[in-house]
């Protein structure tokens, strides 16, 4: 599948906004993931980029793993596409710009995580939920999605909650418990119109990218230690 | 020394007694056999259960027995040693655990409150309270993980260990150590039930709650000896659902 089929890439100002597309779950399956390590690598080469949004159309964000493609050979594909998201988060962690999450609907399991490996996260206030439904589907959670969600989410009470209990978080609730940093009323654009605004702002900050990437991996060293032999830097590259 | 009964699919093991509830070596081997009798329970039963924990009297438990350790630094070292299997079995339990805190928890007795998933506790008497600081003792490297595992907000570790503040229930709410305050010991008790009622109607699968809870705590849950699954162990469970 050609990336314009997964995710559109687009420049505002000196913001990379890469929008996961159509009217679906945005399930993530390894062409899907392929595609946007393929836009946040453009990024990365973009001259003048200073920040990066990921946003989606229509009613979710990301509702998790693409289960139904991986019923097709569950050990290998389930094995195959955690590796892919590890190289995404990655990828993400060691961007030399700052990263926004616009999440302009349900975000869900491995979409929730997904959301939590940027630097700022804005969310609909109006529809949508962050859901770890991994409790309530029977999935164990593995050591680098974890340590993503104990550094992420560094309350023990609201960690429990959300992955131990299975609460179902609107944008005001996960901002009243420090997940996500602000929710924004209205519908999809206004959403990522304000997390454009917001990576515009931290773009003007002219910061050295580099010196974003180091700070960012020193800031998360453990999460870091976990992805960085997946990610696009590193010297061998696991096989999906 | 304590009883365990079974209202439906919410296991009650209760403290009995009107005294301390010292954890002396009698006193763990009690609560461990009935930790394990639920485990065993809940496993026959399927999935879909919950433990709550409560204590009769003015107590929860003042922590290990140092009437019975003295001045025997041996002897304390034992207790701490026999406790932090029971710290084990309720980390690793296959069901959601809910402590009431009906009454003084202090050192020890903190700490088994803290081994629970969520926490109910009265607000007319009580106080959870780390008293080692004011005693002079010093704190088992399982009980410091926990406390840094569950008490996540700098101020309020330090204010718990390093202060001795002795927490009334509204207090700890605030810290995020507590989860729901109750007038009294009978509404913490019909609280800590209903809510272990809530958790036991998920019927969450045993084996993954607790795997999820141990990827949660991961630092504390290793302090206590338990040994988490690999990757691809967790893989292969994952993959036999699909």
């Amino acid at each position: 599948m050609a990336t314009g089929d997964l995710c559109t890439v687009e420049r505002r100002g000196r913001v990379h906004l890469i929008t996961l597309t159509g009217a679906g779950e945005h399930r993530l399956n390894p062409a899907l993931i392929s595609a946007i390590r393929s836009a946040v690598a453009a990024a990365r080469a973009s001259p003048g980029a200073g920040a990066l949004v990921m946003a989606a159309e229509g009613k979710f964000f990301c509702n998790g793993y693409d289960l139904a493609w991986a019923r097709g050979d569950p050990s290998g594909r389930i094995a195959a596409v955690r590796a892919a998201l590890r190289g995404l988060v990655a990828d993400l962690l060691a961007l030399p710009m700052p990263t926004v999450a616009a999440v302009t609907g349900h975000a869900a399991a491995a979409g929730c995580g997904l959301a939590l490996a940027h630097d700022t996260v804005v969310m609909r206030a109006s529809r949508g939920f962050l859901y770890m439904g991994e409790v309530d589907a029977g999935i164990k959670i593995i050591d680098y999605f974890g340590e993503l969600l104990r550094q992420k989410v560094p309350d023990a009470a609201t960690r429990r909650d959300l992955v131990m209990k299975g609460e179902k978080m609107t944008a005001a609730e996960a901002v009243r418990r420090g997940i996500v940093d602000l929710a924004v009323d209205g519908g999809v654009d206004d959403v990522v119109a304000a997390a454009v605004t917001i990576a515009e702002g931290l773009a003007a900050r002219g910061w050295d990218g580099e010196i974003v990437a180091e700070i960012r991996k020193a800031a998360w060293p453990e999460l870091w230690s976990k992805v960085k032999d997946y990610g696009c830097d590193a010297p061998s590259r696991p096989r999906l | 020394m304590c009883t365990l009964e079974q209202h439906g699919n919410v296991f009650v093991l209760t403290l009995t007694g009107d005294d301390e509830h010292p954890l002396g070596l009698p006193l763990i081997a009690s609560l461990s056999s009935a930790v394990a009798s639920a485990k065993a329970a809940a496993a026959s039963a399927g999935p879909g259960a919950a433990l709550v924990t409560v204590a009769e009297g003015r107590f929860f438990s003042n922590g290990l027995d140092i009437g019975w350790a003295g001045t025997s630094r041996t002897r304390l070292m034992e207790l701490a040693d026999a406790l932090r299997p029971l710290a084990a079995d309720l980390l690793a339990l296959p069901m959601p655990t809910v402590a009431a805190v009906t009454g003084h928890a202090s050192a020890g007795g903190f700490l088994l409150a803290l081994c629970h998933d969520y926490r109910v506790m009265r607000a007319d008497r009580g106080v959870l309270y780390m008293s080692e600081i004011d005693i002079g003792l010093p704190l088992p490297s399982y009980f410091v993980s926990m406390f840094r595992a569950k008490v996540t907000a700098a101020n309020a570790l330090r204010d718990v260990l390093l202060r001795g503040t002795k927490l009334r229930a509204a207090e700890a709410k605030e810290m995020g150590i507590v989860d729901a305050v109750c007038p009294g010991p009978t509404e913490t008790v019909a609280k800590a039930i209903k809510l272990a009622e809530q958790l036991a109607a998920r019927k969450w699968d045993g084996d993954v709650y607790a795997s999820i809870r141990i990827s949660i705590f991961p630092e504390a849950c290793k302090s206590v000896g338990i040994v988490e699954e690999s990757d691809e162990e967790k893989v292969k469970n994952f993959a036999s659902r699909m």
